[in-house]
Order: C-alpha cells, then sequence, then structure tokens
C-alpha cells in the first residue's frame, strides 16, 4: 500500500487515490478489488464514501437510478473541494441532474454526435489534424505536442462543432490553460467559470440574432418551437460540451502517443494495419481511464451493491479505472493490448449519464494517430520517458506536457 | 431470438450501432433502430454483445 494516504483518526484510505506509474493502477485499487470491493474511503472535507472497485458492482452503481447524481442535494460527497462553488455560477450541467431532468437536456443534442453524425465530420477532422500538423512542421524543434496539437485539435473541433468563431477558440484556450494550469488555485478557477459563463452568454446572444449551420443555433431554433429560449441553460450545454470534449481528449492523444513511441512494438501493429486503430483507440481507453476521481452518487434510499448494504443518505464512488482492470472481465488487465476486444469498457461511464461525445473523442483519436505517425514516421520523445510530467496530482490523468522531436 | 428496443430508456449513445451496424441504426433523433429484428448466424453473437453493452439497458432478447 505504498504511497497510499491513510486518515489517522478513521484509518481508512484517502481518496482520490494518486497514480505513481502511468501503467500499473495504484496497488490499493487491486487490494481493495480482491479483499472488500464495496469499502468505505474518507474524502478531502473529511466524509464518508463507499468505493466501488469490480466491474459488475460499477456499473450496478451508474445504472441505479436509486443513486442520484445530483450535485445539488445538500448531503452530496465533496470529492473536489471548491467544484460546487464553480457549478454554482452556471445553471446545472445536465451531468449533475437525474431523470428525468437529465433526459430533457440530453435528449435534444443526442443525435449531433449520432454513430452517423460522427462519420460525416470525419472529413473535417481531417483537415484540422493535418493543419495543426502542417503548422507544428514550421517551427523549431524539439515541441510540446501537448500545447501545438493534442490541446488545440479537440479544442478547434468542438468549437466549430458548438459554432463559435475562431476568435471564441482562442479565448478558450486561454482560459482553459490558466485552468489546467497547477498553480491556479480555488478562487482563480472560480473567476475563470464566470468568464467562460459570460462568454458563452454573448455567444449565445450572437447565434440568437445570427443563426448558423451549428449545434447552438440548432438548439436555438429547437427551443423557439417549443416556445422559448432557455439562455442560461444553452450556456451551461455549450461549456460542458467545450469543457468535456477538450483536456480530456487532449490527454489521451497524448497518453497514446506515448504509449505508442515507448512500446514500438504497438506502434507497428496500427502501422501495418490502420483498420486496427479503433480497437487500440478503445484499448488505450480502458487502459488509461482517465478519470481519476471516479462517478459520484448519493444513495436516496436503501441499496445493495456487491452485497454490501448501502443506507439512504451515504455517498458512493464507482471506479470506472479499478473497473476497467478487473481481471474478471479483461484477461491480464495490466497489459495495454491492442489486439483486445475492449469496447465494453467504462472509461466513457455507464447508465444515462455515458459521455455524449464519446463516438467523437472515438474518432478523433483514430484519425490523430493514423495521421500523425504516417506523416511523421520518425516521431519520437525529445526527453528520457523518466523525465516526463504526468497529471498524477490532477482529476483527470495525463501528461503536462510531451516534447517531441522528428 | 427476437431483438427489442425501448426507446424510455435509449440515450443514443450509439454503441450498438459501433458493434454491428447491420442490425442498429439511430434515427433523427438518434435514438436506436433495430435494422433486423430476428437476427440468426454470427449476428446472434453480435446482438447478445449490443445487449450487454448498451449503457441504457434499452435492448433485450425474447427467445422464441
Amino acid at each position: 500500500m505504498m504511497n497510499t494516504h491513510v486518515d489517522e483518526a478513521s484509518e481508512l484510505v484517502q481518496f482520490p487515490i494518486q497514480r505513481t506509474c502511468p501503467f500499473a493502477i495504484p496497488p490499493v485499487y487491486t487490494k481493495f478489488r480482491e479483499e472488500s470491493p464495496v469499502s468505505q474511503v474518507v474524502l478531502p472535507d473529511g466524509g464518508k464514501a463507499w468505493l466501488v472497485t469490480k466491474y459488475e458492482d460499477v456499473r450496478a452503481v451508474m445504472s441505479n437510478p436509486k443513486l442520484s447524481s445530483d450535485r445539488r442535494k445538500k448531503d452530496f460527497p465533496v470529492v473536489v473541494p471548491g467544484q460546487n462553488a464553480a457549478l454554482s455560477k452556471h445553471a446545472p450541467f445536465m451531468i449533475i441532474l437525474d431523470d428525468p431532468e437529465h433526459a430533457e437536456l440530453r435528449r435534444p443534442v443526442i443525435s449531433e454526435f449520432s454513430v452517423r453524425r460522427v462519420a460525416a465530420l470525419k472529413p473535417r477532422i481531417q483537415e484540422i489534424v493535418d493543419g495543426f500538423i502542417d503548422d507544428m512542421l514550421k517551427l523549431p524543434k524539439p515541441v510540446d505536442l501537448n500545447q501545438v496539437f493534442s490541446l488545440p485539435v479537440p479544442s478547434l473541433l468542438v468549437s466549430e462543432i458548438l459554432g463559435m468563431p475562431f476568435e471564441g477558440h482562442e479565448y478558450f484556450m486561454e482560459l482553459a490553460e490558466v485552468l489546467l494550469r497547477r498553480t491556479t488555485d480555488e478562487q482563480g478557477r472560480i473567476d475563470i467559470s464566470v468568464k467562460l459563463r459570460q462568454y458563452m452568454d454573448k455567444l449565445v446572444e450572437e447565434k440568437i440574432d445570427n443563426p448558423g449551420d451549428d449545434l447552438l443555433s440548432r438548439q436555438i431554433e429547437l427551443q423557439r418551437q417549443q416556445g422559448g429560449i432557455d439562455r442560461p441553460g444553452l450556456a451551461s450545454l455549450c461549456l460542458l460540451v467545450l469543457l468535456a470534449g477538450h483536456e480530456t481528449t487532449a490527454n489521451m492523444i497524448n497518453l497514446g502517443v506515448f504509449s505508442m513511441l515507448t512500446k514500438p512494438e504497438l506502434l507497428a501493429e496500427i502501422k501495418a494495419d490502420p483498420s486496427k486503430t479503433p480497437k487500440a483507440v478503445d484499448e488505450l481507453l480502458r487502459f488509461y481511464t482517465i478519470p481519476d476521481f471516479g462517478a459520484h452518487r448519493l444513495a436516496m434510499e436503501d441499496v445493495e451493491i456487491g452485497g454490501v448494504l448501502i443506507r439512504k443518505g451515504e455517498a458512493v464512488i464507482a471506479s470506472t479505472f479499478a473497473a476497467n482492470r478487473d481481471p474478471a472481465v479483461f484477461d491480464d488487465p495490466e497489459e495495454l493490448d491492442f489486439s483486445r476486444d475492449a469496447r465494453h469498457h467504462v472509461a466513457f461511464g455507464y447508465g444515462p449519464h455515458q459521455c455524449l461525445g464519446q463516438n467523437l473523442g472515438r474518432v478523433e483519436l483514430q484519425v490523430v494517430f493514423d495521421t500523425l505517425f504516417r506523416r511523421l514516421p520518425d516521431l519520437r520523445l525529445a526527453v528520457p520517458a523518466e523525465e516526463l510530467s504526468f497529471k498524477s496530482d490532477a482529476l483527470v490523468y495525463g501528461l503536462y506536457s510531451l516534447p517531441v522531436t522528428w | 431470438m427476437r431483438l427489442e428496443k425501448n426507446h424510455e430508456r435509449c440515450i443514443g449513445a450509439g454503441q450498438c450501432v459501433l458493434t454491428e451496424p447491420r442490425i442498429f441504426d439511430q434515427d433523427d433523433r438518434g435514438l436506436v433502430r433495430v435494422l433486423i429484428e430476428q437476427p440468426q448466424g454470427a449476428d446472434e453473437a453480435a446482438a447478445h454483445k449490443a445487449v450487454f453493452i448498451c449503457p441504457a439497458r434499452a435492448l433485450s432478447i425474447a427467445e422464441d
């Protein structure tokens, strides 16, 4: 149980649990899964929660309507200090609501991210990826792949999907950079949250006056037909799509590139046969399962999970990371294996809240890996792998920077 | 076997379409469409996989 922090008063393991190695899951997760798969942990504010670590139980938690996602509820667990203060600056995001309120917000946007719609976006994704590679090739080497490629690609793509002008994308990148900086404190995050809200309010007004062929304009038209435009709700929708579709994808690009540069046999597999890339992408998603904070729920009634009684009012954390390393579901789960069929992983969650943009994320990653290694066959790390800075202190795993050359 | 869908539950994740686009599609609202209601042969395995993978438990199989 090295590097695991135990709360002195309660003698319980502290959550979140930090990663110490990019490849191996912290041993405490495995110990929990093997010995007590539904186990109490202590949160940063001293509150307690049940940590769930088996695949089957994690899916049971995330699909049980008696376990609430509604962060407006008084007893909702606080895993991220200050998060509720930042959230209070916005109309509620759909991810913090339960059905039927959640479904009312999600249903109108489902078709924007359908498999068919995302497939139609593929040529534009390819253009964006090629464009940033063209720019990168003009830069002096080495470059930080995160700054010049991994962050701007998904950011520009979701900006375009929403209907944001290019300047909006640049302004968002500026704000997001501060938000993602390690040294930004709680007040700093709240300030950024307010600025983002102001920008989104302005964008909604602009789209009401000048609609285009984009997600936001279509939502405005739909609401107009239904009798009224919910301006704060639309601002929150835009912000959610931007925030959820930006850093997460960048982290997966960086981790995927890092994996293939340090394990050339993996790269050889997709280079030999690009039809294997979709499988490789799902395996990377399973293996890294970047949200280290897990999925949080509050029991509205007594519920049994994995044979353990969770009482009304108690908090539950489903660890999608631990679930995706469950040997009962994935053979040799600690192995990053591109030939594995891993698509039943829970890296995008499970249940009614499962990631809305998952199919977009998949196609982005496929295009990125195929294009980057084809156009830059000599791509390599510009520093020894041991010197890379991983986000082990953040809530979403990834790399702070990825210096590369070619 | 017969595949049944539940549009009340469907969240349009598209997991069934990724599993087997010959059997499943999404309609204009993004909700599941079952293209082959009585899958046979290799399609049966794909149908079972789609039922397992659906995050909303919106698909089920009725054995005849």
